[in-house]
């Protein structure tokens, strides 16, 4: 369940030793010590509050995790959870609003002139240019006089002002993270701030927003070379689930998405049962309970949304993807394998540690120490997602001189091995002691104990799984680890994808800017 | 991962009360109506800190929640202090000093023991200090304390791990170009430091060659003779740990302070300046000049300028660029402070190219608008809330507290300097803002540099009317070796 974000950014391997970690055996750290302090509530509407007492400082961190992300998204709409999660920052009826009653009014006009532009624009055959513009002008103006309602800011502004820390939100596939940390005795008005923006979401400059997150797909993924290569190796993973799909959206999507459309993803997927909110910190659960119960039951209940049907077939094609340009060469493979339910979850931890993790780690010790090919290369999984079924990815910075082709046969040889051979005791060991020490380690921080409460919660039913899946861990055998490099290190079930350095055109002009 | 919100220029919060508000009067509020009870008693619990006779410093900060032990050794002494015909050289050394591992215990052999106990010991190179740190469960304290001093006397730097430190220093030479945003920075601090500074020389192929083994063991033998700050933090006995450190560290001669610096800081030489990258969409425009250093007393009224200027939502770019005009989902500026030498003033703007232009006027506008749009009631109240009400976020840890304290005393800072810093930033008035931006922001002294797709830049930045369009050059020079 752990995800590395960017175990690309390409800073070293040395750089992810963090800091100290060790062994349970302690006081405030078993399971038992955190059922004493743990209060898990389920209310009517179906919403699950998760309190866990931590008065180390008069702070508090909060986790909200909406079972949905951008893999929900409906055809034709790659990007809608995103953009979504900005809507959730513009306020409610109640804040971020000069006149609530006119401003609904002039948001629905919004709405007619953007669905007249886009019905013009979309036509495939005889679109008015001359109308199209006229209706972008009407456009305009609808935009314009909604503003007017509009108190910008008003709703990050207040909890800012009330000692927000590290407020944001992350969009994933598999789900939407709202969090941030503040002084315990703002409890009440997070409360208030954060079940009204759950519930009571206005699509308040809604495209305006938009222009914003098409920025943020420009900056993440059109001008970063890896952020290009990544896209494109999962739509060539996947053929059929919708990880293959660019998740802060396909540019003609993302550019097409419309509030109405925001609005009801948030009616089908932010309802009390998708929604496990996970309080950490100074916090008194028997005191605090009844408040944060009433502002929590303003989320409406509604069924859990039911499952996605779509299941990535077998993939029996060996694929590659090649991309030439003029940036330094990278190489990345996948494989696909089962979701985070599988019995064998563990035994992929369990490959990705030893093929990965820091200098003793295989193939650090390879390609990096040894035949002195690469800067960097490491094993993560599950990639994009663990809710599905993911990949296990590969990737190697090569060092100057040395080609993709160099870091994907250095790889092979170092899963053949995985395959043919029993990993040592000392590797399996290892393997055990640091995952337990890493678990540990994450229970010092509010905000982290937050979010992986909320994420066990939701994805086991019970955040006691956290500690459990020690148990699993614990299980894996060398054997389990031969058998499973056996079954998915193959051919014909990889995707390859690099990038290879073309050379810069020969006397290239200067181009300065657009200036003569 | 995406986030709403991806760059961090806020600082930090927290005072108990709400401030005047301007809104109109129709909106009923109702958040105003939520009590905020009295915050519970909170005192950060500070380290005891031990000075030797040698002049070697000891922080022991008791944290007894979880079971481990970490430390750390901070060196005075990093790459502004380095030969700049082997720049990089600090960078290899803080590589090289943990891989090379001791005479008793290769760094290979270090790597096993360690990460069989899930203990980590570190070293690493800064702009200027070097560190040697470490950490492990309570029950492998002693032992992994015992292994850290020993690689912290007696290091063994070996010719092939240094090897090994060049090809990761030069695979980073080599790929300085492929990213937007490291372009930008890079280049963009140049022109505020000078691309020959202490502060910014790069490495280059030629200079991280020129380092040796011997150049790793002289700078180590130089260094650790200066005044170290020894921190350790976790679940440990105070008083054997005190006996321990000082056995350690108590018999070392006396410290050599470190000799002072006659940096010179100019400034950048006002105008606009351009990189093209073709393979883009996106503009990234950096409008750069020079900063303060923390000891000047305008600090705090400065923190709380920025804040109006790009620490949140609510700041000026992040509203004007970002939620008014769509034109940015990365925004921000501030007047930045280093601890002893000036840091730079940077707002920066990522922006489609077409509105390349668009964008750095709004971002110029609101950088002049500091002298020219008087800072509001409601403006200083909320700049100050978002700083007062969060600060408690600098302390709300032992580690943080501890890290801090390891500053202050590295630079030189008194003990209580955060106390003071804050009841500073309460007493920030109007006038206090109105005569920093008179003072600091001085828009014909930034220069402004657009990294970005120069055929999709339209209209061009010639229109941005800063003189003439000056092209970097940043084509990295090759050894003959790599083609």
């Amino acid at each position: 369940m752990q995800r590395k974000t960017s175990p690309w950014i390409y800073k070293g391997v040395m750089a992810l030793m963090l800091a100290a970690i060790a062994l349970a055996g302690a006081r405030a750290q078993d399971l038992k010590s955190f059922e004493q302090r743990i209060t898990t509530k389920v209310l009517l509407n179906g919403l699950t509050l998760v309190i866990c007492e931590r008065p180390e400082a008069p702070v508090f961190s909060y986790s909200t995790f909406i079972d949905a992300g951008d893999v929900n998204d409906p055809s034709g709409e790659s990007g809608l959870a995103h953009m979504f999660e900005h809507l959730a920052f513009k306020g409610t009826s109640q804040i971020g609003t000069k006149d609530y009653a006119a401003e609904k009014i002039a948001l629905a006009k919004v709405e007619a002139a953007n669905d007249a532009y886009e019905a013009e624009y979309l036509k495939a055959v005889g679109r008015d240019e001359a109308k199209l513009a006229e209706l972008k002008k009407a456009f305009k103006e609808a935009e314009a006089e909604a503003h007017k309602y509009v108190i910008p800011n008003q709703f990050t502004d207040v909890a800012e002002r009330n000692g927000a820390e590290g407020l944001n939100a992350e969009t994933q596939l598999d789900e939407t993270i709202y969090f941030w940390s503040m002084p315990e005795n703002r409890l009440e008005l997070w409360a208030w701030l954060e079940s009204g923006r759950l519930a009571d979401v206005v699509p308040r400059e809604f495209y305006k927003e938009r222009d914003v997150v098409i920025e943020e797909r420009r900056m993440r993924t059109d001008s970063n070379p890896i952020g290009r290569l990544v896209e494109q190796f999962l739509a060539t993973a996947y053929v059929a689930h919708n990880y293959g799909r660019s998740a802060i959206g396909w540019p003609s999507e993302v550019s097409q998405i419309n509030a109405t459309e925001a609005m009801d993803f948030h009616k089908k997927y932010y309802v009390g049962a998708n929604i496990v909110v996970a309080v950490v910190g100074d916090v008194k659960a028997s005191e605090m309970l009844p408040m944060l119960e009433k502002y929590f039951s303003n989320i409406p209940a509604g069924p859990k949304p039911e499952e996605m049907t779509t299941v990535e077939p077998k993939q029996f094609a060996e694929k590659t993807v090649a991309i030439r340009e003029q940036t330094q060469p990278f190489y990345l493979e996948g494989y696909h394998r089962p979701d985070y339910r599988s019995p064998d979850a563990e035994v992929y931890d369990a490959i990705t540690d030893i093929m990965s993790n820091g200098r003793v780690s295989r193939l650090y010790r390879s390609l990096v120490r040894d035949q002195q090919i690469a800067a960097e290369a490491e094993g993560f999984s599950p990639f994009p997602g663990d809710k599905y079924p993911g990949l296990f990815a590969f990737y190697a910075v090569p060092l100057p001189g040395h080609t993709p082709a160099e870091m994907r046969d250095a790889i092979h040889k170092e899963i053949d091995k995985l395959k043919t051979a029993d990993v040592t005791d000392e590797e399996l060991a290892m393997y055990k002691t640091r995952t337990r020490a890493d678990l540990l380690r994450g229970l010092a921080d509010n905000q982290g104990l937050a979010n992986s409460l909320a994420q066990y919660q939701t994805r086991y039913g019970d955040w006691r799984e956290l500690f459990r899946q020690l148990d699993k861990v614990d299980k894996v055998t060398k054997a389990d680890i031969r058998r499973v490099a056996n079954e998915v290190f193959v051919p014909s079930n990889r995707t390859e994808s690099w990038i290879e350095t073309e050379a810069a055109p020969a006397a290239a002009a200067q181009k300065d800017g657009g200036a003569q | 991962m995406k986030k709403i919100f991806g760059m961090t220029f806020i600082i930090a919060i927290c005072a108990l009360i709400f401030a005047p508000n301007f809104l109109p009067a129709q909106q009923a509020k109702p958040w105003e109506q939520i009590p905020t009870p009295r915050l519970h008693d909170f005192k950060p619990h500070q380290p005891q800190r031990i000075v030797l006779k040698n002049g070697i410093v000891l922080f022991l900060q008791e944290d007894h929640e979880l079971p481990f032990v970490s430390g750390s050794v901070s060196i005075p002494g990093g790459a502004r202090e380095e030969d700049a015909a082997k720049a990089g050289l600090v960078s290899l050394y803080g590589q090289t000093w943990r891989t090379s591992g001791t005479a008793k215990l290769s760094g290979d052999a270090l790597d096993d023991l360690l990460e069989a106990k899930a203990a980590h010991i570190e070293t690493g190179g800064d702009v200027d200090s070097t560190a040697l740190s470490w950490d492990s469960l309570k029950g492998d304290a002693d032992q992994v304390f015992a292994l850290a001093m020993d690689l912290l006397f007696h290091p063994q730097f070996s010719a092939e791990k240094l090897q090994l430190a060049q090809q990761q220093v030069a695979t980073e030479i080599m790929r300085r170009n492929d990213d937007e945003g490291e372009i930008a920075s890079r280049e963009s601090a140049k022109l505020v430091y000078g691309a020959n500074s202490p502060y910014t020389r790069q490495p280059e192929f030629a200079t991280i060659g020129a380092v040796t083994v011997d150049d790793l063991k002289a700078w180590h033998d130089r260094t650790i003779g200066g005044k170290l700050i020894v921190a350790i933090s976790g679940d440990f006995d105070p008083a054997a740990m005190e006996a321990k450190l000082r056995a350690a560290f108590e018999g070392l001669p006396a410290v050599k302070a470190a000799p002072p610096r006659h940096d010179t800081f100019a400034g950048p030489k006002p105008g606009l300046w351009f990189i093209n990258k073709e393979d883009v969409n996106q503009s990234n425009v950096q409008i750069v000049g020079l900063g303060t250093d923390r000891r000047n007393p305008d600090v705090p009224a400065l923190v709380v300028m920025n804040e109006i200027l790009g620490g949140g939502f609510a700041s000026r770019l992040f509203q004007k660029v970002r939620t008014e005009l769509g034109l940015a989902y990365a925004v921000g500026g501030s007047y930045g402070y280093a601890w002893d030498h000036p840091g730079e003033f940077r707002a920066e703007v990522l922006t489609k190219s077409a509105t390349t232009v668009d964008a750095t006027k709004a971002a110029l506008d609101q950088i002049a608008g500091l002298t020219t749009r008087p800072f509001t009631d409601e403006e200083l109240a909320r700049a100050k809330d978002n700083i007062l009400n969060s600060f408690l976020f600098r302390y709300d840890t032992r580690e943080k507290v501890l890290a801090e304290r390891v500053k202050l005393e590295f630079y030189g800072y008194p003990a209580d300097y955060l106390e003071t810093y804050k009841a500073a930033l309460e007493k920030v008035t109007l006038a206090d803002l109105d005569r920093v931006a008179k003072k600091y922001i001085h828009p014909d002294k930034l220069a402004i540099l657009v990294v970005g797709n120069g055929p999709e830049i339209k209209p061009g930045l010639d229109e941005l009317k800063q003189g003439p369009v000056q092209p970097i050059d940043i084509t990295i020079p090759m050894p003959n070796s790599v083609h």
